[in-house]
């Protein structure tokens, strides 16, 4: 009896990373806003509505954006500027450089013309707020450090993309003359000055000016509420995500290579860019994150109205249908396993 | 004392909010109401369910406004966006405050 356990635990220790490894993995998907978001998936297969009322999934949505633009704006008054510069530079590079690597990456592997090649490069150009936030509370519950700025490459984050695969759908369109006029009408203002940009950077800006005794008044209210509210906004994902479930196996194969295996070359991309940048390992892992993510909230929005022409049931598919689930219960502890791997060779 | 006048109705995608309003205003509109519509129509390409539903506008306005309106819609909206509209008519007192201006001027 003894012995068999005196084996066990030497096995145990001989198996300690992988125990570790699964262990943290399993913490991820056994976190609360990981499980309702499940919940939402099953709802639909049980065809029980658990959509959030509509004015309540907006509120959700703003208190999310301002909530993180503002705990952003604060950590940001702490930092010191020469900190902050390189890694916002590095942010708006990658936010330039990956819509037009999943451009041309989608002409390989999938037969979408250059209007849905643009729309797909807009999406995962820009980020997801939930996923950003989900990785912050996994490495709140690991106790792993990451710069409080991070908000910032956030917002930083969000529109290049948009901006970049818009531009390359227009440029694609106007090759073949399908533009028209309607379309092409004051869209950057639409993208620029979107509700979810505007709440964010209000955010970071208000957090910003009044630091951390402005934000000790409001903690208990978007501090200590924070991953309850995310909870309830995941269960509106998990049904929105749970009716495009019908829609993959339409997408064809080559859309969900893409979408499960992009996001991992483009988070392994974000950390090692955090790295270069100066970034520590938990930062690191925040960008890969934010370069993995694919937008299903700005994205969608600027593209519908400023490329009707290209098919929102391609990029809801795979962004909100594919991506965000993969990322938020594999690909964060993914992410995180790359970014210890790497951790090493920058520091 | 009663009027009969136009009173057109359009159904769309939550996300054309703003485009819309102001492209009512631009043909004449002076006025209009609106509320979120839920329902499913032909054209399954939407992303308003992740932006808020559906939207369904109402206008009462002259026969030349109602005009305009249905040639914005052709123009403008119907190619690339989720729409269903359709015109009435309707009895309504103080007829005078629909019966609007036209972008040019008075047009009754």
């Amino acid at each position: 009896m003894g012995v068999g356990t005196l084996n066990l635990s030497v096995q145990y220790d001989h198996r300690m990373d992988f125990g570790a490894s699964l262990s943290m993995a399993t913490s991820n998907v056994l976190s609360v806003p990981v499980l309702v978001f499940l919940l939402g998936v099953i709802s639909v297969r049980l065809k029980a509505d658990l959509r959030l009322p509509d004015p309540v999934y907006q509120a959700t949505a703003i208190y999310l954006l301002f909530a993180i633009g503002l705990k952003g704006g604060v950590a940001l008054r702490a930092s010191e500027p020469a900190d902050v510069v390189l890694p916002i530079v590095v942010a708006i590079a990658l936010g330039l450089v990956i819509p037009v690597l999943v451009f041309v990456v989608l002409k390989w592997v999938t037969r979408l013309n250059g209007i849905d090649r643009g729309a797909m490069a807009a999406h995962y150009g820009s980020t997801s707020l939930v996923t950003f936030t989900a990785a912050l509370v996994f490495l709140d519950s690991l106790d792993v450090s990451y710069e409080g700025f991070m908000p910032t490459l956030l917002t930083v984050l969000e529109i290049p993309g948009i901006i970049v695969g818009l531009l390359l759908a227009k440029r694609y369109a106007s090759h073949r003359s399908q533009v028209t006029d309607a379309s092409s009408r004051d869209w950057v203002r639409e993208v620029v000055l979107g509700k979810s940009v505007l709440i964010l950077f209000g955010g970071l800006v208000i957090g910003f000016l009044t630091g951390i005794q402005g934000y000790e008044q409001v903690e208990p209210f978007f501090g200590g509420l924070f991953t309850g509210v995310l909870a309830l906004f995941l269960l509106e994902m998990g049904v929105l995500a749970g009716r495009r479930l019908s829609d993959i196996r339409s997408a064809g194969a080559g859309l969900i290579i893409f979408a499960i295996v992009f996001p991992l070359f483009a988070g392994t991309l974000g950390i090692i860019s955090g790295y270069l940048a100066g970034l520590s390992m938990g930062g690191a892992m925040i960008l890969g994150v934010l370069c993995a993510s694919a937008s299903y909230i700005a994205a969608p929005a600027a593209v519908r109205l400023a490329l009707p022409e290209a098919n929102p049931g391609i990029t809801l598919t795979s962004s909100l249908g594919i991506t965000f689930p993969f990322n938020l219960i594999i690909g964060i502890p993914i992410y995180y396993f790359v970014a210890q791997a790497l951790e090493s060779w920058f520091i | 004392m009663m009027h009969e006048i136009d009173l057109i109705t359009i159904v769309t995608e939550s996300i054309l909010k703003e485009r819309l309003i102001s492209d009512l205003k631009n043909v004449g509109a002076t006025g209009w109401t609106m509320c979120a519509a839920q329902g499913e129509g032909p054209r399954n390409r939407r992303v308003s369910e992740v932006e808020g539903g559906n939207i369904r506008v109402e206008i009462l306005a002259d026969p030349q406004t109602i005009d305009r309106i249905w040639t914005l819609l052709k123009d403008s909206y119907f190619s690339n966006y989720a729409v269903s509209a359709w015109q009435s008519k309707v009895q309504v007192s103080r007829a005078d405050r629909y019966l609007g201006r036209a972008p040019d001027g008075p047009t009754s």
